[in-house]
């Protein structure tokens, strides 16, 4: 019987169903090829994961040769484009990294924590549906906008109440930063509050407990590793920024922690460092690289550590 | 004998109460009076820039009133539109592995653990990797390929991501209707799974989308240039971008160039707008229509 | 402390589940209140602490005289009122951030009555009062939850001791424990009836004529019948009440 007459031959609703199928050894190969092109795909993501610690690596191996892992973490002068006297330490950079990372998380955890008190214990439905959208609005903001907007309005703002602020300084920087970072916080906080498991308020309000007490003796230290992984979080993200400081931070490096001052940080650095024309294989190119490792390892030290704060808070919630 | 008991006595903290649940407000408000503020400044100084004119034309060195985002959109246009195209296959493949193939294996959970982590890289150094591998080992150059890809190795966790809880919405009863019927692991996939799946999908490329146009750290580590007058003309072209033309220009001593800044910013706040206002209505459609 | 119920009702939005009660629960003695599933039984021991109202949509009306103060009465602030009457709930519920120690003192703390001199006292007496202190007095630094159930209600009983109430609620106390758990509690509340005066909720019949004075037994939001526990048992008067006693609905 041929494939027509034989389709002919099925019901209406059946037709056209055998040709469709692949038969037999076929199929199976045609299935086990797509499952092996899925699995690449998600194959990409240990390759990239490798790709970024080996450029890494590769190129500060480079540098490393011949700048001395001692003046690199000893000195606190970092001029490497200088064409004599040039220093290679990266605490200047660090200084400045660490300067405005402080002063983000000075402003984004207490707002951070206090907006998620309040969406998750207080507000009423109605506000949360307003309240929760409008802050990740914030969220999506481009950081090149927050720069524009260190530089042209906060800046100026600052400089009649602290004297000696410049043109390019750490505090709008990092003040900026701190309200990128607060919807951040503030999610993350809330959904370690939001699974406090509602016996232990109960028990709480059982003691007589006012609704502040139950607050802040049972739910935030119940719910503390969760808001802690939030605050790790937010610190490498703080670690990693790069246009708000690129902007409106001023790119001189000194070893200072004075957030009226200008500062570089690192990922300032290497974008100040990318803008212009460095040949490849130098020893200035080679810097992107030891500067960028180190980023990349103070960023992946505090994702591991938020990401152990949090399974500690899915232990503790399901026990 | 007990005296009367006074339960009517204002007990200690009840002041304090009511100022926790105002500073717990402020909490909220304050971050929002803030971008408040960041908008009206912004479209107050950049307003006035915006027209036709600044949007088509190319930009200039010298004379800030006469420069506009022409090649940077030309440039963004073809690094969202490259980055799309190797992005979304890619990290949906990845979500549907994840999600309908092998879901408990010791691969899966490798995998993972590389997404989230990549999810917490500084996108800077997404940029150093683009560098290094694709600008210069594989010898791209500073090409809009090459920052294409640099973006879509940046976007494809959030991809990723999207696509598996997408994937997740989709109940197990139907792919076991599926494959009770006799169809193959892939064929209940793409014909019972992914359709219904496709909006939370969609939702999740315009999410990448979204940040990949805002990018600007990757790019000038990867080589866009800062001052371009065309747009380019195939994928191993030099390139700008959207947001790099924004940094120039508020890099850019002379104060006239900060109002174009402002004008470039309202530009790329009006396409995330209208992205995402897009991603929004797509998802009410989409969840009106199935109940 | 004794407790004067007049004409309490609660709803659960539109819904109500007590629909009228009178009851007196006399000083220093036990009162089980029994009844099936949905009776109201728990909503009405949660009106005694104004704990009911702390569902969003529920709400409660009627007169609950403590000795002589009534707890409903219009400017009467509820948190107030749950420092003279403890609640002890089904799942034993230790606060798992703090140790055995701190579980203990939380009452005090969280009603800014500690004192830090008293505390170590306030500790082992509580302790002591839940028939714990024995087998936690080496490690007390531990956290609460590192008990076992029968344990962990134990230390919730004493949490509640250490704040002093006059009456403790207990709400099916014992019905996530094993039944040497469940005898340990049982003796215990024998011992704590000389100075409190306790209102337990249970659905074990055995457990209100091992323990109780008086029995009330509940039905569809109503009470049916208050009596002493042995003639409540023996000679009901009621009829629902002799079929619930019988086993004809659960």
């Amino acid at each position: 019987m041929s494939e027509a007459a034989a389709d002919a031959a099925l019901p209406a609703t059946r037709r056209g169903t055998r040709s469709r199928a692949p038969s037999g050894r076929a199929a199976r190969w045609h299935e086990r090829l797509i499952e092996l092109g899925l699995a690449g795909a998600g194959f990409t993501s240990i390759l990239v994961t490798i790709g970024i610690a080996g450029v890494l690596i590769y190129e500060s191996a480079g540098f490393f040769r011949e700048v001395s892992l001692a003046e690199f973490f000893g000195e606190t002068e970092w001029t490497p484009l200088f064409a004599d006297n040039r220093h290679f330490g990266v605490w200047a950079l660090v200084s400045a990294t660490l300067t405005t990372t402080a002063l983000a998380m000075l402003v984004a955890v207490p707002l951070g924590l206090l907006a998620a008190i309040y969406l998750s214990e207080y507000a009423a439905p109605r506000t949360r549906k307003i309240v929760k959208p409008a802050l990740e609005l914030l969220a999506g903001v481009p950081t090149i906008v927050f720069g524009y907007f260190a530089l042209t309005v906060v800046t100026p703002t600052l400089q009649p109440w602290v004297p000696g602020l410049s043109g390019g300084n750490m505090l709008a920087a990092g003040l900026v930063m701190g309200f990128m970072i607060v919807p951040m916080i503030a999610s993350l906080s809330e959904d370690a509050i939001y699974a406090v498991p509602q016996s232990l308020r109960e028990a709480s309000s059982g003691l007589g407990g006012g609704k502040l007490e139950t607050i802040r003796r049972v739910v935030v230290p119940s719910a503390w590793s969760g808001i802690a992984a939030a605050m790790t979080l937010a610190v490498s993200r703080a670690i990693g920024e790069t246009m708000i400081v690129a902007i409106a931070a001023g790119s001189q490096s000194n070893f200072s922690f004075d957030p009226r001052e200008p500062g570089q940080t690192m990922t300032g650095y290497i974008v100040d460092i990318s803008k212009g024309e460095t040949p490849t294989g130098s020893l200035e190119y080679q810097t992107i690289f030891a500067v960028g490792l180190l980023l990349f390892v103070m960023t992946l030290v505090m994702n591991v550590i938020s990401h152990r704060l949090s399974r500690r808070l899915r232990a503790q919630t399901r026990a | 004998m007990r005296h009367p008991i006074d339960l009517t006595a204002n007990r200690s903290g009840l002041l304090a109460e009511r100022a926790f649940v105002w500073v717990c407000r402020l909490g909220a408000l304050v971050p929002l009076a803030v971008l408040a503020w960041l908008l009206a400044r912004v479209t107050a100084d950049g307003i006035g820039r915006v027209s036709l004119s600044f949007i088509t034309d190319p930009p200039s060195q010298l004379d800030a009133a006469a420069a506009g985002l022409g090649p940077a959109l030309l440039g963004t246009l073809w690094l969202i539109g490259l980055t799309a195209i190797i992005a979304l296959p890619i990290g949906v493949s990845a979500a549907i592995y994840l999600e309908e193939y092998d879901r408990r294996s010791k691969l899966s959970a490798i995998v993972e653990l590389a997404i989230s982590n990549l999810a917490g890289v500084p996108s800077i150094v997404y940029g150093m990797l683009g560098l290094g591998l694709f600008v210069r080992a594989l010898a791209l150059g500073e090409s809009v390929i090459a920052g294409a890809l640099t973006l879509a190795l940046l976007v494809m966790p959030i991809v990723i991501t999207a696509s598996r809880e997408a994937l997740r919405t989709v109940k197990d009863s139907l792919r076991e209707a599926a494959l009770g019927l006799g169809a193959t692991r892939w064929q209940t996939t793409r014909q019972v799974v992914l359709p219904m799946a496709l909006p939370g999908i969609l939702t999740g490329a315009i999410l990448a989308i979204s940040r990949a146009i805002g990018e600007t750290a990757p790019l000038v580590v990867v080589g866009a240039v800062a001052f371009i007058m065309y747009g380019p003309d195939g994928v191993d072209a030099p390139y700008t971008a959207l947001p790099m033309q924004i940094f120039q220009w508020t890099s850019n001593p002379k104060r006239e160039f900060l109002t174009n800044a402002a004008a470039g910013i309202l530009v790329l706040m009006a396409t995330l707008l209208v992205l995402n206002g897009f991603a929004i209505w797509l998802r009410n459609r989409t969840q009106a229509r199935r109940t | 402390m004794k407790i004067n119920v007049t004409g309490l009702q609660a709803w659960f939005g539109e819904h109500q589940v007590v629909k009228g009660i009178d009851l007196a629960i006399p000083s220093r003695q036990i009162t089980a209140i029994i009844g099936p599933s949905g009776c109201g039984k728990s909503t009405f021991l949660r009106c005694l602490n104004r704990m009911h109202e702390l569902v969003p949509g529920a709400r409660s009306k009627g007169r609950v005289l403590l000795d002589d103060t009534d707890i409903y009465a219009s400017d009467v602030d509820p948190v107030l009122v749950r420092r003279w009457v403890g609640m002890v709930f089904q799942k034993a519920n230790p606060f798992p951030s703090m140790s055995i120690r701190d579980n203990v003192l939380a009452g005090l703390k969280l009603t800014h009555r500690y004192d830090r001199t008293d505390a170590p006292a306030v500790v082992e007496r509580s302790l002591r009062q839940a028939a714990l202190w024995d087998e936690v007095k080496d490690k007390l630094g531990e956290p609460g939850t590192s008990l076992s159930g029968g344990q962990q209600q134990r230390l919730c009983i004493a949490r509640a001791l250490a704040v002093n109430p006059d009456i403790i609620l207990l709400d099916e106390p014992c019905s996530a424990l094993d039944p040497i758990a469940t005898a340990r509690i049982e003796e215990l509340l024998l011992e704590l009836r000389r100075d409190y005066t306790l209102v337990i909720v249970t659905h074990n019949m055995g457990q209100a004529q091992r323990v109780a004075e008086r029995t009330a037994f509940f039905l569809q939001g109503e009470l049916v019948e208050l009596d002493d526990t042995a003639t409540l048992f023996s000679h009901p008067r009621d009829q629902r009440t002799a079929d619930y006693l019988a086993g004809r609905f659960g």
